[in-house]
């Protein structure tokens, strides 16, 4: 029995002593608990819509501030006219569109039938379904107000139409969130143990020593997995297409070089982990639990981002498969061009840049 | 014995914040000799190699290495020498042939030259029944001499060894000095640091290394002489309780 209980002991000071261990029991529950705390919600929070006003009489006017007034809206854009409409949905600034037809109060006393269109952006389903729900209230609401002190029965009539994704089919947001996902975690967990590994053999100091350059080093280091990565893209992708019905709208060249960007950015986050760990198991735990956690939840792949609180929206910008979900959607559901995503793609393309150049400085630091 | 110098060290200082490790340390090394750099764990020798391999930058004074100043022309230095680290530096998981052809491609050697080395290599080494084996597989002792013959690929005036024969038996380790020997006749700088007092005697000259200065700096024969002892592993001795 002493023998067990000297054995316990033991192990209570490995677990104690061990950074790592104590990061994982104490830290990462911790962690998890805010991280899905927070992310998991069925509610929306000041999600972004647009409004067309063909009225613009006071009625509408009383509409438009009471739906400006709740926490679950923000009027980002007053539109003119139909035409803006397939533009501001492919830009992705708005995630519905308020349409209230002409003559509002006249239809509305008249007829009993004042039109209200509720154009939803169903790239996310779930968030387009919400949306719809909220708007419906916050009309029967102000209806219910407007009877009461008119004493009649007038009706609102709400007709949605969802833009991109008509059947609602969640797979359209699973595929592009699947895919990212995975091209992040195992692009970045493959080059991660790179560097670590010539590390570990000490085949490392042999070539600081020899004439090859540190870029020449880590640049070398990215290229080979671009490749496995690509054919890794192309199965998911097919998969989605043949199997789920994904449809890919937009041009499959921009698709397929927005991927390659995607993957040279993930490669290099893996590069930058690899230069950073101590050893390959550092460096794959790093890329596995450190990266996988986050990026399935800030990147907006399973829970929109926008009714996260302020912080984790403020950190899911610095998380690469956050804009490339935003691409991806964007070219596969709404079959933009490059007008229209150039912003995300600067974002990658900046980022790939500062973990190559941060990698290849903290390679060369070896040298000092 | 040509008297042209291969490397000349003249005040060099290494330090980290507050601890200097490498001391102000001058000395020469004469072109085909094999010197020996020797000193207890910690003494400084592998921060000075790395300054001489052009890895690590001096914090003062300055090194010539094979004709070229290792502050301002680090990249020129690594293309002029030789090395082979404690850990044999070879890659594991590729064959006898892929190394020599890595290593090879490195150091700028064209396909015709790595062809020809590669044939040269393999037969003196005796290695042709296992040049499509990988690495790995082969015992330590051939990994070692694999590792020698591979840093010379591209016929470097100096070739730098970091305790080149750690873990390896009293025969292999005879046998690997004579793979050095062999070198040092056509000509080649060796620069080599151990902690076995006995390959102290194989060599030409010996510096010992002491706590970040050089302490003695002569052939084992006169360094037994000055302090009237046997073997090299007694200067040793006799140094460190010197210093103390």
């Amino acid at each position: 029995m002493k023998r067990f209980i000297g054995f316990i002991k033991k192990e209570f000071y490995h677990i104690f002593r061990d950074k790592r261990s104590m990061v994982i029991l104490f830290g990462m529950p911790i962690v998890q608990i805010m991280l899905f705390g927070f992310a998991i919600t069925n509610e929306i929070n000041n999600v972004d819509i647009a409004i067309l006003d063909k009225s613009k009489d006071s009625e509408t006017q009383k509409i438009i501030a009471k739906i400006s007034a709740s926490n679950y809206f923000n009027i980002e854009n007053k539109i003119s006219n139909e035409k803006e409409i397939e533009s501001i949905f492919k830009q992705g600034k708005v995630k519905a569109i308020l349409v209230f037809e002409k003559d509002f109060i006249k239809n509305l006393q008249i007829s009993s039938n004042a039109k209200v269109q509720v154009l939803t952006d169903a790239t996310e389903p779930n968030t387009a379904s919400t949306i719809t729900t909220y708007i419906n209230a916050i009309l029967q609401n102000y209806q219910q107000d407007y009877n009461k002190i008119q004493g009649d029965n007038y009706q609102i009539q709400t007709q949605t139409r969802l833009y991109y994704n008509p059947e609602l089919k969640s797979v359209f947001t699973f595929v592009p969130g699947v895919m990212t996902v995975i091209l992040m975690l195992v692009s970045a967990m493959m080059t991660s143990i790179s560097i670590t590994r010539e590390k570990e053999l000490g085949t490392m100091e042999v070539l600081l020593v020899s004439p090859i350059k540190p870029f020449q080093v880590i640049l070398g280091k990215v290229f080979p997995y671009i490749f496995l990565s690509v054919i890794n893209a192309i199965v998911i992708l097919t998969l989605g297409y043949f199997i789920f019905k994904m449809p890919i709208n937009g041009s499959l060249f921009l698709l397929a070089v927005e991927t390659v960007l995607f993957i040279v950015t993930a490669l290099s986050l893996g590069i930058l982990i690899s230069t950073l760990a101590q050893s390959q198991q550092t460096a794959m735990m790093i890329s596995l639990m450190g990266l996988m956690l986050p990026v399935i939840i800030l990147s907006g792949f399973i829970f929109p981002i926008n009714s996260m609180p302020l912080p984790m929206q403020v950190i899911s910008n610095i998380i690469p498969a956050k804009w490339f979900i935003i691409i991806l959607k964007a070219i596969l559901l709404k079959g933009v061009g490059i007008d229209y995503i150039w912003k995300e793609t600067l974002i990658l393309i900046g980022m790939s840049f500062l973990f190559i150049a941060v990698s290849i400085k903290k390679y060369k630091i070896r040298l000092e | 014995m040509n008297q042209e110098k291969i490397i000349q060290v003249r005040n060099l200082t290494k330090q980290f914040g507050n601890f200097i490790a490498v001391n102000d340390i001058s000395f020469e090394v004469k072109k085909g000799e094999i010197f020996g750099f020797l000193g207890a764990n910690g003494a400084g020798k592998t921060t000075v190699m790395k300054m001489l391999i052009g890895i690590s930058k001096p914090s003062i004074g300055e090194a010539i290495v094979a004709g070229f100043n290792v502050n301002t022309q680090a990249e020129q230095v690594k293309k002029n020498i030789g090395y082979m680290s404690q850990k044999f530096s070879l890659y594991d998981d590729l064959t006898v042939k892929e190394n020599i052809t890595f290593f090879g491609g490195i150091y700028g050697l064209s396909r015709d030259e790595i062809k020809r080395k590669t044939t040269i290599l393999l037969e003196e080494l005796v290695l042709e029944e296992v040049s499509n084996h990988l690495v790995g597989s082969l015992p330590l002792g051939w990994k070692q001499k694999l590792s020698f013959s591979v840093a010379l690929l591209h016929e470097p005036k100096i070739i730098f060894l970091d305790e080149p024969t750690g873990g390896v038996d009293p025969i292999t380790r005879r046998q690997f000095w004579e793979l050095i020997y062999a070198e040092s006749h056509k000509g080649t700088t060796i620069f080599v640091t151990t902690h076995y007092m006995d390959e102290a005697e194989y060599c030409d000259r010996v510096s010992i290394m002491v706590e970040g200065k050089i302490e003695a700096l002569d052939s084992p024969k006169k360094l037994k002489e000055y302090y009237q002892v046997d073997s090299m592993n007694d200067v040793f001795l006799k140094l460190a309780r010197n210093i103390e």
